[in-house]
């Protein structure tokens, strides 16, 4: 029994000291992220990895997505004989809820978990310490160019994710489903709003990117340098960031459209 | 992979990221309607002004000629008052020009009705239009209908 409240206290304790030294590495993090304006190729070359080799498969995922929405609603607004509202609904879920959600989800499948193994197998191979020694900062030199990478990539795929959705939207309904195309078009432009759908969209995705990116690259820093331990970062990044995500989603949705 | 080549494609990510918010911008949402160009502010007293909201359109026979900017309460005379926007190339109303709030099919949002007058002068920046009329709310005219229905039994 005693040793039961004993385990309790040691795991509660130990995840307050993870958030913690969380807390601390993402303001290490931050502070290091000025060293970047010295170097800018470290971040482009993250921002390859990062980014441009996630792009694929986030415009795969906003074309069917979109395809699947416009389909779905279609379905549904029909029997109303309100099936010109299809663009605008398609167009406001994407813009508000899905694009930043499902590129946040995909962004840590794809891009956090690659992240938090690369960095996780440098600290398992004694990279890290190899570049202390060598008095390179990996905080400046690994960590930070990986970090911001994330977080300036998330708000572009979410863009491309909301762009290409609407066009599989646009293709379903339009040309397959033989909806007229003025409507589409112009509903949207009557009832979605700049300020409200389009940047808090994009702000959402902003915040989810800060939120993965961190996950990512502090799994990877904060593994236990071992195959095992390595597999079990991989694991908690994707499972963290994503039930973070959709949280946060749900905060951040509360904030910005209850009117 | 060269450097080069990785930057070209890092450029076109975010070129694409670019054109993809524009193209969100331009074709779906309402930026376009921002006008940006000249406007003139007109205010309206209203009893009720019913669901209306700041950014409703303001429109003459059919067609958008600007939006609401402002809605505030005068406490001392009881009434709404709402300023609009009105684009300046619309600047030819007349100043008996009567207000209205209406409401856009049968659940429709609520916009200002801008029907004009007679009058040789026009209305300009910061006129008050005098001629208006409340928005219809549903209860007030379930309410008068019920009791016109009682007034005919006796």
């Amino acid at each position: 029994m005693i040793d039961r409240l004993a385990n309790l206290g040691a795991t509660t304790l130990a995840a307050f000291e993870r958030l913690g030294r969380a807390s601390v590495f993402l303001l290490v993090v931050l502070a290091s992220c000025t060293s970047l304006l010295r170097r800018p190729s470290l971040l482009v070359k993250q921002l390859y990895s990062v980014g441009v080799q996630t792009l694929i498969i986030v415009i795969v995922a906003g074309l069917f997505v979109g395809m699947v929405m416009a389909l779905q609603s279609y379905y549904g607004l029909v029997d109303f004989g309100a099936e010109d509202s299809v663009g605008v609904m398609v167009v406001l879920s994407l813009l508000r809820e899905l694009g930043p959600v499902v590129t946040a989800l995909l962004f840590a499948g794809r891009a956090g978990s690659a992240l938090t193994a690369e960095i996780g197998l440098m600290k398992a191979t004694e990279q890290l310490s190899g570049m202390e020694m060598m008095a390179v900062n990996p905080m400046q030199r690994v960590m930070a160019p990986r970090f911001l990478a994330g977080v300036i990539s998330m708000p572009l795929l979410a863009t491309i994710f909301s762009a290409v959705g609407v066009l599989g939207a646009y293709l379903v309904a339009v040309q397959m489903l033989g909806l007229d195309y003025g409507p589409f078009w112009s509903q949207p432009q009557a009832k979605v709003d700049l300020y409200d759908d389009l940047y808090n969209g994009i702000i959402k995705s902003l915040v989810f990117g800060v939120v993965a990116a961190w996950i990512a690259v502090f799994e990877g820093y904060d593994c236990v340098p071992t195959s095992e331990g390595l597999g079990q970062a991989t694991t908690r990044t994707v499972v963290y960031s994503s039930l973070a995500v959709l949280f946060l989603d749900f905060i951040l949705t509360a904030l910005m459209f209850s009117k | 992979m060269t450097s080069r080549k990785i930057e070209i494609l890092v450029g076109l990510f975010v070129a694409g990221a670019i054109a993809a918010f524009f193209m969100l911008a331009m074709k779906v949402s309402n930026m376009s309607s921002y006008s940006g160009g000249e406007s003139y502010s007109l205010t309206a007293n209203f009893d009720n002004i019913g669901g209306l909201k700041v950014r409703s359109p303001v429109s003459a026979g059919g067609v958008t000629i600007g939006r609401v900017s402002d809605i505030q309460y005068n406490s001392e005379t009881y009434e709404a008052v709402i300023r609009m926007d009105i684009d300046a190339q619309y600047n030819r109303f007349p100043v008996d020009t009567a207000a209205s709030i209406l409401t856009s099919g049968l659940l429709g949002e609520q916009y200002v009705g801008l029907e004009p007058g007679a009058e040789e002068d026009y209305l300009k920046d910061g006129d008050v239009i005098d001629l208006t009329q409340s928005a219809l709310v549903l209860e007030q005219i379930i309410g008068q209908f019920l009791y016109s229905q009682g007034d005919k039994k006796e």
